[in-house]
This record gives structure tokens, C-alpha cells and sequence, in this order.
């Protein structure tokens, strides 16, 4: 599984094999101190080697970034159950905690069984418990935590979390003719990052297909024949990269059935939509305006798409249904609106507005087509929802450098992804389990 | 009265190989600066705007080159998401079309180019049009398609990287490269 996963991404890296130094680091900044008490225990340990990861403070420091936990010191634990009957609920209401974990890793051979309990305080009763074998290395024991901290977060809140997923996004370092271009992908606080393609040539716009295992982006050649995408299957061992379309192509956008890509084409001086059959390359037009219609997204139900279109003077979002026909204009405020894409519940849109002269996140609601301004105004662009709805991920500059933001959707939590060296860009979000 | 609470976890990852610092792509420098021989052309016309009829015939010598030769300029600037050339970017595009009608056997790239603002996608489809509003005027005057390749680079390559206008301004661009 993940062994697989790291052969394949290494055997498609460009170039000869090379373990990335841009490690993405993540910086929490948060306003309020608001969310619901947790505490989790240190988990106990049996066995002779320890694991390299700290479950603990893995599964604690997801839930505080979330937003919607306030994760307790261990300092202040009176005691350190580690097992069911070692529990008293009395020790965990003094400190005020509203939910408690325990857990315990035991080594067993290649590897370590983890097991964990999550507690509500107040009713006195187990909301969950599980038992997880998983090998030594690093990136397993994180995933295990991240997969940890998925379940609790679910049966408190009742949404799945995002933690065990990927997220995708494009690195520069130097300039001007000494630009490289990494495109990555990381867990999702950032850590085990992987190159998919190192080049001179910029990257843009990586997608990542329903399953997660597919990753579309834009690339230049060094055929001067301008952007095209390309298709990667991260989880393939021995696939190479291909080509989509040997013509000029770019902003892919998956439907949620995996099947086609909503594409915009360069053809005959203008640019335009079209949706292509991924396994017969077969070609439908969507728009047919001679304006710029670009940045497509699909509707969680693959019944309409979005669209960036300049049709009626400046770029604004419309949409259209995925069978074709008219296009309706959702955007009445603001003097610019780009780069569409929908939540996963369908009911709103994030994107790039602008409303003075400064670019900023806005969440437009598609009922009843009102347009909420998330951040301050600043340079902003690709927008993303997380999986679940509860984060939206933007690129943006900060100190003058390209960095990752996300924050929490009622604006509570805001973590910044950054790159040691150089700059980071283009988030796309996967929701795959792995 | 906001408390901010500065967190901070870092990932070090230890490996570093030289193989990888080695074998590094070397970046190529994508506009490949060959200038057009002006000296080998001893008569070129140069067209104008204000020029009701034919306009003037240039003659340049050997060791000069005529700084307000429009076929020496090529770069064109660009209004703000508009791909509408300017009378003064008409001017230098219309010399060109000139200099490829009479030359049948060269051949140029267009490279269309956006400011940072907006989105990369937007701005690459905005470098499109740029680009083909050069192609349609050269088209027009009898150059034929097949000398010209249009290509959009969108915001990704800046000549200038400031974030003011007159950084925009310069980025805001065709690139005429022969």
C-alpha cells in the first residue's frame, strides 16, 4: 500500500531519484480560544524500541488546528489511565474536559499495534474504540494517528475529518532562469512530502482525481508548444505520466465519477470549455462564447459546472449544466470573481473576489447568491474547500513569500503552510483514505 | 481583545543528497534572444499611423542601428485585462507583418504574458489572447500561419517582480521572438 505508493511516486520523479529537502512546515495562528476541551493521554508504551512518532501529540496538535478542539496540557492530568478500568471520569470533569482519550502501542513484530478509546466525560460513556496494526516507519505511524484523530473528530462533531488525506500543491525556488518547480504532495499537515515532477517548466493547477490516486496538472514542455496537462497515477509502480491531448489545454477539473475532465481549450483564438472522455479522448463543447471561459468545476452531484468567464466585460462566475445549454451569471457583487469551486455538501461556492482593488476569499452561497468575504485583502488565488466542508485552503503571500493557508470555516483557526526554502503554491486537497 | 497564539511545529527531514543538487534540471532560458539581422536589410518601410500612403523608406548602414525602428522593438504592452493593441503596440506589430510578408522563410513565436493579479488560468487564457491579437494583425497583412507560433506563458514569467504597477505594466506584454 504505502510502500507501493512511495516506489511509484519515486520511479516518476523527473530525473534521478531524490528525497525532498522542502519540507512543509505548518504554523498555527489563532484568534480566539474557543472549542471543546479534549484531553489526550500520553498513550502507554510496551515493548523495547518506541515508535518514531508521538501519537499523542500527533492526534492532539490535528484536533487544536481543526478549530473546533481546545486540546489540553498533560500537565494538568491528575492521573494517566491507559487502559478502560484505570478511567474515572471525576479526574477529567475537575480539569473541565468535555472528552478524553486513552491509547496504548504495543510492539508486535515488524511493527506496532496501536489501540486507542475516545470517552464523553460528562455522559461516562466510550463513543469509540479501535485496534490498528501498523508497520515502524514514520510515515505509517503518522497516518495511523491521522486516521486516529479522523474518528474522534467524527463522533464528536459528527463530520468526517480531513486528517488521513493528501494534499497536493506546487513549489518554486530561485528565479528568473534558475526557477525549479516541484510538484508535491504531503499528508495534510504537511509532513512526508514526495515529488511528483521537478522542472524548469512552471506547474499550475494540480487535480486530483475522486479515487486519490490520480493527480491531473498543467505543464509546460520544452517543445515551446505552451501549457498542456498532463495525467499521473501516483499508486502505479511502473506507469509513466501521459499526456492528455496533444494540443494546447489546460485548468483540468475532474467529474465526480472519475470519468472525464472538464478542460479549457485554445482553439481558434479563443478559450473555451470542453468536457473529455478520459478513456476515448472523445471531445464535447460546453461554452461557445468568444470571451475567456476558463477554470471549470463540478458540482458534487456532476449535474452543472462553474466557470470563470469574461463575457460580460470582467471575469465573473457563471454556470452551466454539464449537459450544456445556456450559462447563468451567479456573480452580481464584485468587480471580479475567478476560480470557482463548489463544497461538498453543494450548497456554496469558494472563490477569488475583488471587491475594492485588492483581491480577496469569498464564500458565495448558491441559494441565495450571497457573497461572505473570508480574509482580509491581499494577494489570493486557488481557493479550495477541505473534503468535509469544515476548512478552506488558499494560496497567498506572506513576508513576500508564497505560502499555504487554511482556516477553519468559521474563521477560528488559521495555519499557515510554509516551505523552508522558496515558495509554495496551488493546494489541491484530496479526500482519499488511504 | 484578540490573544494570538503563535504554535509552531517543524519538520526537519534530515536526508539530503548531493545527487539531487547535482542533477537538478538546468533551467533553460526559454526566450532565446537571436535578433533579426537589421543590417542585412538595406531598405526597410516603415509604417506609420499618421502615413496616408506608403510612408517613408529607411535606409539603415552598417553599424547603426535606428532605435526608433519599430522592428527593433519586441515587446508590446498591454492596457489591463485587455488584449486590445494600443495604436503604439499596432505600430511595431504592423512593422513586423511587413518584415515576415517579405520574408517568407522566417519564422516567429509569440509569447503572451499577464500581470500577477487575478488567477494563473485566467491570466493564461489573457497571455492567449494577447498573443493572438499579434497573430490576427500579422495574418491580416499576409504573413502566413505557419510562420507564426502563438504561446501563453500567463503570469508565470515576469520581467519585472514587483508588485506595483510599473512592475505590471512590464509584464503585461507580447514577446515577439524570432
Amino acid at each position: 500500500m504505502t510502500k507501493m505508493f512511495i516506489a511509484g511516486v519515486l520511479a516518476l520523479v523527473v530525473g534521478p531519484l531524490c528525497v525532498s529537502v522542502q519540507a512543509l512546515t505548518i504554523e498555527i495562528t489563532e484568534g480566539q480560544e474557543t472549542g471543546m476541551p479534549i484531553a489526550v493521554v500520553p498513550f502507554q508504551f510496551q515493548g523495547q524500541q518506541r515508535p518514531s512518532e508521538d501519537i499523542r501529540q500527533i492526534v492532539s496538535a490535528n484536533l487544536y488546528r481543526s478549530g473546533r478542539f481546545l486540546s489540553l496540557a498533560p500537565d494538568n492530568f491528575l492521573r494517566h489511565p491507559t487502559s478502560h478500568d484505570q478511567v474515572r471520569f471525576r479526574d477529567w470533569r475537575l480539569i473541565k474536559a468535555e472528552a478524553l482519550v486513552i491509547g496504548r502501542v504495543k510492539q508486535v513484530n515488524d511493527g506496532y499495534e496501536v489501540s486507542f478509546r475516545l470517552y464523553d466525560v460528562y455522559k461516562q460513556k466510550q463513543l469509540a474504540g479501535y485496534i490498528f496494526t501498523v508497520g515502524s516507519g514514520s510515515r505509517e505511524i503518522r497516518q495511523i494517528a491521522h486516521r486516529i484523530s479522523d474518528y474522534i473528530y467524527e463522533a464528536l462533531t459528527g463530520v468526517p475529518g480531513v486528517f488521513d488525506t493528501q494534499i497536493a500543491y506546487v513549489t518554486t525556488e530561485g528565479s528568473g532562469n534558475n526557477k525549479l518547480y516541484q510538484l508535491k504532495v504531503a499528508q495534510s499537515d504537511g509532513h512526508h512530502d514526495q515529488t511528483v515532477l521537478e522542472t524548469s517548466y512552471p506547474v499550475l493547477s494540480p487535480a486530483w482525481a475522486p479515487d486519490g490516486k490520480h493527480l491531473a496538472y498543467v505543464s509546460f514542455g520544452d517543445d515551446k508548444r505552451g501549457a498542456t496537462i498532463w495525467l499521473q497515477n501516483l499508486y502505479c509502480q511502473n506507469c509513466k505520466r501521459e499526456k492528455l491531448l496533444e494540443e494546447r489545454v489546460s485548468s483540468p477539473a475532474w467529474s465526480p465519477d472519475g470519468r472525464r475532465l472538464a478542460v479549457t481549450l485554445y482553439r481558434n483564438g479563443n478559450s473555451d470549455i470542453y468536457i473529455i472522455e478520459i478513456s476515448t479522448r472523445r471531445l464535447r463543447r460546453l461554452t461557445k462564447h468568444p470571451g475567456i471561459d476558463t477554470e471549470a468545476s463540478w458540482s458534487p452531484n456532476g449535474r452543472h459546472l462553474v466557470f470563470t468567464s469574461n463575457r460580460s466585460g470582467r471575469p465573473q462566475i457563471y454556470r452551466i449544466s454539464a449537459a450544456g445549454g445556456r450559462a447563468e451569471r451567479l456573480t452580481k457583487v464584485g468587480r471580479e470573481n475567478l476560480n470557482a469551486s463548489y463544497s461538498p455538501d453543494g450548497k456554496q461556492l469558494v472563490m477569488v473576489t475583488k471587491q475594492g482593488n485588492k483581491y480577496q476569499i469569498g464564500v458565495f452561497y448558491v441559494d441565495s447568491r450571497e457573497l461572505e468575504i473570508l480574509t482580509d485583502p491581499s494577494a489570493v488565488e486557488s481557493p479550495t474547500f477541505s473534503p468535509n466542508g469544515a476548512m478552506i485552503m488558499f494560496a497567498t503571500q506572506k513576508g513576500g513569500k508564497g505560502v499555504l493557508v487554511a482556516v477553519s470555516a468559521d474563521g477560528e483557526r488559521q495555519n499557515i503552510l510554509r516551505v523552508h526554502q522558496g515558495e509554495v503554491r496551488e493546494p489541491a486537497w484530496s479526500s482519499r483514505k488511504q | 481583545m484578540q490573544r494570538i497564539f503563535h504554535f509552531t511545529l517543524v519538520l526537519l527531514l534530515s536526508v539530503v543528497l548531493v545527487g539531487c543538487a547535482a542533477n537538478k534540471k538546468k533551467a533553460a532560458a526559454d526566450v532565446e534572444d537571436s535578433s533579426v539581422n537589421v543590417q542585412s536589410d538595406s531598405t526597410l518601410q516603415g509604417l506609420s499611423s499618421d502615413d496616408s500612403d506608403s510612408g517613408q523608406t529607411l535606409t539603415t548602414t552598417d553599424n547603426t542601428l535606428d532605435l526608433d525602428d519599430p522592428l527593433g522593438t519586441r515587446v508590446i504592452y498591454f492596457e489591463f485585462d485587455s488584449n486590445a493593441l494600443t495604436p503604439e503596440a499596432q505600430r511595431i506589430v504592423e512593422a513586423h507583418a511587413e518584415y515576415l510578408a517579405r520574408n517568407p522563410g522566417m519564422a516567429v513565436v509569440l509569447e503572451g504574458h499577464g500581470d500577477e493579479r487575478g488567477t494563473r488560468e485566467y491570466n493564461l487564457a489573457l497571455g492567449e489572447r494577447r498573443a493572438n491579437a499579434v497573430a490576427d494583425l500579422f495574418q491580416m497583412m499576409g504573413v502566413m500561419s505557419d510562420a507564426v507560433r502563438s504561446i501563453s506563458y500567463g503570469e508565470e514569467r515576469p520581467v519585472a517582480m514587483e508588485h506595483d504597477e510599473s512592475a505590471w505594466s512590464l509584464n503585461r506584454r507580447v514577446e515577439i521572438l524570432y
